[in-house]
């Protein structure tokens, strides 16, 4: 593999240096100008690890109209991405060892990420019967991360069961973390403007009340739970007093729900559905302030590509969902890099360090130092860009941020010491 | 005014401009010749996804009297699942060349949807959308009370008006208290908590668990419709106790003040939210508001297809 050199990059925002690429792995941070190997400018950018995403919908296999598993990892590569998290909820489900290697190969044969394969739960997503956890962690795709993501596993004793089995092979359990009965037709967060638009409504309390139930189910089974898109205050209090009795619980955050908030739904454009839902400003700033201070570990973008006519219609009859992987950095950039809450090194933790950790991902997250793998990021913060739906890389366009304008752009992303890509296009 | 989505969106000028309108077209239905010739040559649609004959057959009458040409579309299980999407079928009316499209949907939003994402170009009138509102019901109410109530002129000012019965699922009420607000009365809605939205704090009327101690303030009851199969779903025990705890019989009634009136949107549970003493008594105007219903829809598609132009001319 030939060698490159990044040029005048400055790792996490501090003194430009040359990133010396050899054979996949970084082997020298050289004074700018010395470094030798095929040159990629980046003077003045920024450089971090690339970003790990631990809850991504590539829809392969089932959906191939809404994204393939090449579709998205374009898309992923362009957003900064060098890791995804496959989510099970494909047709057929990813809950036997032949689904999640088929995804792994053909994540592989693409090349632009790493694509690990999240494992289902139970059997189709049902919640009544354990899938074959032990023979998709034993299988070339080594499932770490089983999730039902869509359902709940609701089932107090499944989910129980669920977390002790997974500790055989040092999984985790990403919980969606939905009372079905609280929501059963939800469309929307439940509250004054759900009553006024004659919307079913979806409480805090529902997705509140399971994450509190599993946090001392892990905590009784000493095992390891993972909170996904964690979107009320009421949840990050929850997850907080459990870290604080030092129970084994990470959480995410998607990028929607670090901006986005109800008042959108007054449109009744199914742009804005998804699930859960869109809440308050009094939700977004305490995602926001956990986000920064650690009680959620992550950011994971949630990517869920629908097709057209399942957003093109009237509000009940949509899907719920939008795209997050090329807009997540941007989404962080403004949320929290421009108003103080996290610094680059804080990006970097968020948005790679922590998602790798949790996922279980070696190669990725490492550091920008001598010896890491070079998966690499490089940004420009000082460039602001226009989200156009039909110019991202997913197959599908249902992006709630059409028309608007971000700071922060994707140059380069490097995987494994190639890049993916170059000047903000696919290399 | 190009559409009537929400009796939120109508200023006081806009509907008393309504009330007044219709107060003509009622006088027309007076004569032996019930018909103007005012929309000759324009087509109103009444795009029905839920079945609901008085309303459909009211935007009817109201119609032809008008003289437009009508067309009642039924479109069964509109969905991405179910059929033809909605879109789909406002691009074949619109390829008819509708001038509005009165709909009746399921969804909550479905006429707000209709009306903004560029499938049609004519007016589009809400008749009912899922749980969220009904302002042309919430219109023909408010016509019926200020008969009774105000001779039939002006706004609502101080009038004051109990709705009772399952108002989470009502878009009958939630159109009500928007329009009554705006016209001026005073609501209080009285339901079980089981059957109120979260966050009605901020709705512009009082709330009461209890019929007893309100009936004897006002000068109008609105009884809902409460469907039996809620009780499946918890939101009370069984229909007996909702009845005896929320229905409104001949001693309820009797609490009321001399002159005070009781309306229903219908179709009436008798036995369950009204008894049949209550609903055939002289201050039962349920009769009252189906022929008062035709009027105001007359006013609205009149005033909606350009007739306001030539009212002024």
């Amino acid at each position: 593999m030939s060698a490159y050199v990044i040029r005048g990059v400055r790792p996490y925002g501090e003194e430009a240096v040359d990133i010396v690429i050899n054979d996949g792995v970084i082997t020298e941070l050289a004074p700018v100008g010395t470094g030798k190997g095929e040159v990629i400018e980046a003077d003045g950018l920024i450089a971090l690890p690339g970003f790990v995403d631990l809850h991504t919908h590539l829809r392969e296999p089932g959906r191939e109209d809404a994204e393939t598993i090449e579709s998205g990892s374009q898309a992923a590569a362009l957003g900064g991405y060098t890791c995804v998290h496959a989510m099970a909820n494909t047709d057929p489900v990813a809950d036997t060892a032949g689904v999640v290697e088929q995804v792994w190969r053909i994540g592989r044969e693409v090349g632009l990420v790493d694509v690990r394969p999240v494992g289902a739960v139970t059997v189709n997503l049902d919640g009544k019967h354990l899938a074959e956890i032990g023979a998709m962690a034993n299988s070339a795709a080594e499932v770490t991360v089983f999730s039902d993501d869509g359902k709940c596993v609701h089932d107090a004793l499944l989910m129980r069961r669920s977390l002790e089995y997974v500790k055989a092979f040092g999984g985790v359990v990403a919980q969606h973390a939905q009372e079905p009965r609280l929501t059963e037709n939800a469309q929307m967060n439940e509250g004054a403007l759900s009553g006024k638009l004659g919307m079913v409504g979806w409480p805090a309390v529902a997705e509140e009340a399971i994450i509190a139930r599993d946090v001392l189910l892990a905590e009784h089974v000493d095992s390891r739970l993972h909170a996904c898109h964690v979107s009320t205050a009421g949840s990050v209090e929850v997850i907080r007093w459990a870290k604080s009795r030092g129970v084994n619980v990470t959480a995410e955050v998607t990028p929607h729900h670090l901006i986005l908030t109800e008042d959108l739904v007054e449109t009744y454009n199914p742009v804005y559905k998804v699930n859960p839902p869109l809440r308050t400003k009094k939700d977004v700033l305490a995602l926001r302030a956990a986000l920064a201070d650690g009680t959620i570990d992550a950011l994971a973008t949630d990517h869920a590509p629908h097709p057209h006519e399942h957003k093109d219609c009237e509000w009940g009859a949509a899907a719920m969902g939008m795209l997050g992987l090329q807009t997540a950095f941007s989404v962080v950039m403004e949320t929290m890099v421009e108003p103080g809450l996290l610094d680059w090194r804080g990006v970097a933790d968020r948005m790679s360090v922590q998602p790798a950790r949790i996922g279980g991902v070696e190669s990725q997250g490492q550091p920008i130092a001598v010896g890491s793998v070079a998966n690499i990021v490089v940004i420009d913060p000082k460039a602001k860009w226009t989200v156009v739906p039909e110019a991202l890389a997913s197959k599908s366009s249902n992006t709630p941020f059409a028309e608007r304008t971000f700071p922060g752009t994707i140059v380069h992303t490097m995987y494994a010491g190639r890049p993916t890509v170059i000047g903000g296009v696919l290399a | 005014m190009r559409h009537l989505l929400s009796a939120g969106d109508l200023d006081r000028d806009q509907a008393l401009l309504i009330l007044d309108t219709a107060a003509e077209m009622a006088a027309l239905s007076d004569r032996s010749v019930k018909k103007l010739p005012t929309l000759r040559g324009r087509t109103v649609v009444n795009l029905f996804f839920e079945d609901s004959t008085r309303t459909r057959i009211s935007f009817e009458l109201a119609a032809k009297r008008l003289s437009a040409d009508v067309i009642n579309f039924a479109a069964k299980g509109s969905s991405v699942s179910k059929g033809e999407s909605l879109k789909d079928t406002a691009l074949t009316l619109e390829a008819m060349g509708a001038d509005a499209v009165v709909i009746r949907h399921w969804d909550s939003g479905a006429p707000y949807r209709l009306a903004h994402a560029d499938w049609i170009g004519g007016s589009v009138v809400n008749a009912g959308d899922g749980t969220h509102e009904h302002p042309t019901q919430a219109l023909l109410d408010a016509y019926t009370m200020r008969r009774h109530l105000r001779d039939g002129k002006g706004a609502l000012e101080g009038v004051r008006v109990a709705i009772v019965g399952d108002i989470l699922h009502s878009r009958v009420a939630r159109s009500n208290v928007l329009l009554l607000q705006t016209l001026g009365a005073e609501v209080t809605l009285v339901a079980p908590p089981t059957l109120l939205p979260i966050g009605m704090e901020t709705w512009p009327c009082e709330v009461s668990y209890d019929i007893d101690s309100v009936l004897p303030k006002v000068d109008a009851v609105m009884m809902l419709r409460v469907q039996q199969e809620r009780m499946q779903a918890a939101y009370f025990p069984t229909a007996r106790e909702y009845s005896r705890l929320y229905g409104l019989n001949g001693d309820r009634m009797r609490l009321l003040p001399e002159h005070a009136i009781v309306l229903h949107p219908g179709p009436m549970n008798r036995g369950m939210e009204i008894s049949a003493e209550v609903a055939d008594s002289d201050r039962a105007v349920m009769v009252e508001q189906v022929a008062n219903g035709v009027s105001v829809r007359m006013a609205v598609l009149y005033l909606l297809l350009g007739g306001a132009k030539e009212l002024s001319e």
